[in-house]
């Protein structure tokens, strides 16, 4: 039988990037915050500070320790070093989007 | 090919081609003078009878000798070839065969027929099967509706696109020396590897001929630069795309449009280029309206925002120039920009009336009490850059002038200034120093008491270009996004054959 009738199907090529979804379970969350880091993230949108800075003074008045860390721009992913600061040095973290 | 070529000749034929019908007696007469030949047959084994054919149904004597024509006599030796014939001519076959007095009666010459290989539908099913080409296939039965298999995937923009087949996608590999695994960029926003294979792929999606291809890979290169930042032009809510500004005599050798309707439609190379680099963003990089690509409003050049800059007719240097490309070097330059804002001055026959009219234009990007965040492209049409060049007018001169016109006191721009709660927030105390050379004391001089005086744009900030058709006194002003290290920095990449 000749190729050019040999088949019922036609290709075609996949334009995607054949990636498969890896999925992630969330981190476990704390029961309490008590003793806890509280990582404050702000993505440098404007009045995110605003935000982080209110959040920031009603954790430290129940006793909680918080840090505050800034990515060099909301446009861009947080630079690898970044997170792996607040994934070491934090327990939670709180990261502000506004405008 | 499995096994090498039998030593001696070896004839290819099909027995649907009225030339090999013509000489498959000669083919016996060789056989019979002594030749060392063997007859390999693309379509009925058994012909041409009585000369035990090969069976090469499956085409692959007849793909790995790269056939065009049948009949096709070719001379082997050592399991190498060494000389080839295509159709019939006796005193060409008496040659090649050493044999004299061939095909009585026959006539003198007769064209060959088209190999088998060469068939379009055949070319296909060929290509998906011997090519190397490594993305999955996708396989749709005959009664399957191509155009609509590819929107139930996701995999357009919203329009059809021409269904990739792996022998479009091996035409359009042809239209560049690289390789077809070679990895072009990292695509965001999930940063895979674009190779070259998964580009040619989506430019045959987006309708591009093989010879754009070289222009699509510069501009996924340029976009996928940190400076450009496509994944963060791709997330914004802002109206911004990928605006792809192409240089060079490759604009004029594809047939790029830079004249009538530039930045429209109807163009098949700027439609496309664009086009792909939207379908490499969307099918590669993961980048959907709705998902990571979150624009409140987009703009219709999201499906495609691709020029080329009339360089012939130019009161300037290229663009490519300015960026530090060689003449004759062809570029694109990659723009992250909203849509073209017309500006009209039918009147202005002198260069600084003109000036003035496109700098009002200038400040309404983004707002006009916004300033130094955006950049902006100016495409000035030709019957504007024909006031510039009669004033002798360079481009640095009009970018210079525009600058300052762009220039604002602060006190008109800062929030809540002319009735309107929306501007810069920045104190006057603290701008020079933040801001260095780029603010200015206003008239008055320095005494504290003076106006400070902030720039709308940055020098590096206010591309200008010279594009359109020869009647209408307009220009038009593409709006930028966030500019510089916040945002997205213009890139300029050689296109590379």
């Amino acid at each position: 039988m000749s190729p050019a009738t040999d088949s019922d199907v036609r290709v075609y090529l996949d334009p995607t990037s054949e990636r498969t979804t890896i999925t992630r379970t969330l981190a476990e969350r704390p029961a309490s915050l008590e003793g806890k880091v509280v990582g404050l993230l702000d993505i440098i949108k404007p009045r995110g500070d605003v935000f982080l800075d209110r959040l920031e003074t009603l954790l430290n008045q129940r006793g909680l320790q918080t840090l505050r860390f800034r990515k060099p721009t909301f446009t861009k992913v947080a630079p690898v070093d970044l997170r792996h600061e607040i994934a070491t040095k934090c327990d939670v973290v709180v990261e502000a989007l506004a405008d | 090919m499995g096994t090498p070529l039998p030593e001696g000749i070896v004839a290819v034929v099909k027995a649907d081609c009225p030339t090999c019908q013509l000489v498959a007696p000669v083919l016996g007469e060789l056989r019979a003078a002594g030749v060392a030949l063997t007859v390999f047959t693309q379509d009925d084994p058994a012909f041409p009878a009585g000369l035990d054919p090969v069976d090469d149904t499956g085409l692959d004597v007849s793909v790995a000798l790269d056939l065009d024509t049948v009949p096709t006599l070719v001379k082997v030796e050592g399991g190498v070839e060494v000389d080839r014939l295509m159709g019939w001519s006796r005193p060409h076959w008496e040659k090649f065969t050493g044999v004299g007095s061939l095909g009585d009666g026959l006539p003198e010459y007769r064209p060959g027929c088209g190999s088998l290989t060469v068939d379009p539908e055949v070319m296909e099913r060929l290509a998906a099967r011997s090519t190397g080409l490594r993305s999955r296939r996708l396989e749709l039965a005959r009664l399957e509706d191509e155009a609509e298999a590819f929107f139930e995937r996701g995999w357009t923009d919203g329009l059809p696109v021409v269904p990739p087949t792996p022998a479009r996608v091996l035409r359009m590999l042809e239209g560049t020396t690289r390789a077809a695994d070679e990895v072009v960029a990292s695509v965001g926003p999930d940063f895979a590897d674009c190779t070259v294979e998964k580009a040619a792929v989506n430019a045959v999606m987006a309708g591009c001929k093989p010879e754009y291809f070289p222009v699509v890979l510069a501009a996924v290169e340029a976009a996928c630069t940190d400076e450009f930042n496509m994944h963060g032009l791709l997330c914004t809510t802002w109206f911004s795309g990928p605006v792809i500004i192409v240089n060079g005599p490759i604009t004029r050798e594809i047939g790029m449009n830079s004249g009538v309707n530039a930045l429209g439609q109807g163009n098949r190379a700027n439609a496309t280029i664009g086009r792909a680099l939207q379908l490499i963003v969307r099918n590669i990089g993961g980048g959907r309206p709705g998902e990571i690509d979150r624009s409140t409003l987009g703009a219709p050049g999201k499906y495609t925002f691709c020029f080329a800059e009339d360089e012939v007719n130019s009161p300037w240097e290229p663009l490519s120039v300015e960026r530090g490309f060689a003449e004759g070097a062809s570029t694109v330059t990659l723009f992250a920009g909203d849509g073209p804002r017309g500006m009209c001055d039918q009147k202005s026959r002198e260069p600084e009336s003109l000036a003035r009219s496109i700098a009002w234009q200038l400040d309404s990007v983004w707002h006009p009490k916004l300033v130094m965040l955006t950049d902006a492209v100016l495409v000035v049409a030709p019957e504007h850059g024909r006031v510039f060049r009669e004033a002798g007018w360079s481009k640095a001169r009009l970018r210079e002038r525009l600058l300052e016109l762009t220039t604002k006191p602060l006190s008109e721009i800062t929030v809540g200034a002319n009735g309107c709660a929306e501007g810069m927030t920045i104190q006057a105390g603290a701008v020079k120093g933040a801001l260095g050379s780029a603010v200015g004391d206003g008239p008055g001089g320095g005494d504290g008491a003076a106006e400070v005086f902030i720039p709308k744009f940055f020098p590096d900030g206010l591309l200008i270009v010279h594009a359109g058709g020869s009647a209408g006194l307009f220009s038009a002003v593409i709006g930028g996004w966030a500019r510089g290290a916040i945002g997205s920095s213009p890139v300029t990449r050689e296109v590379k054959q």
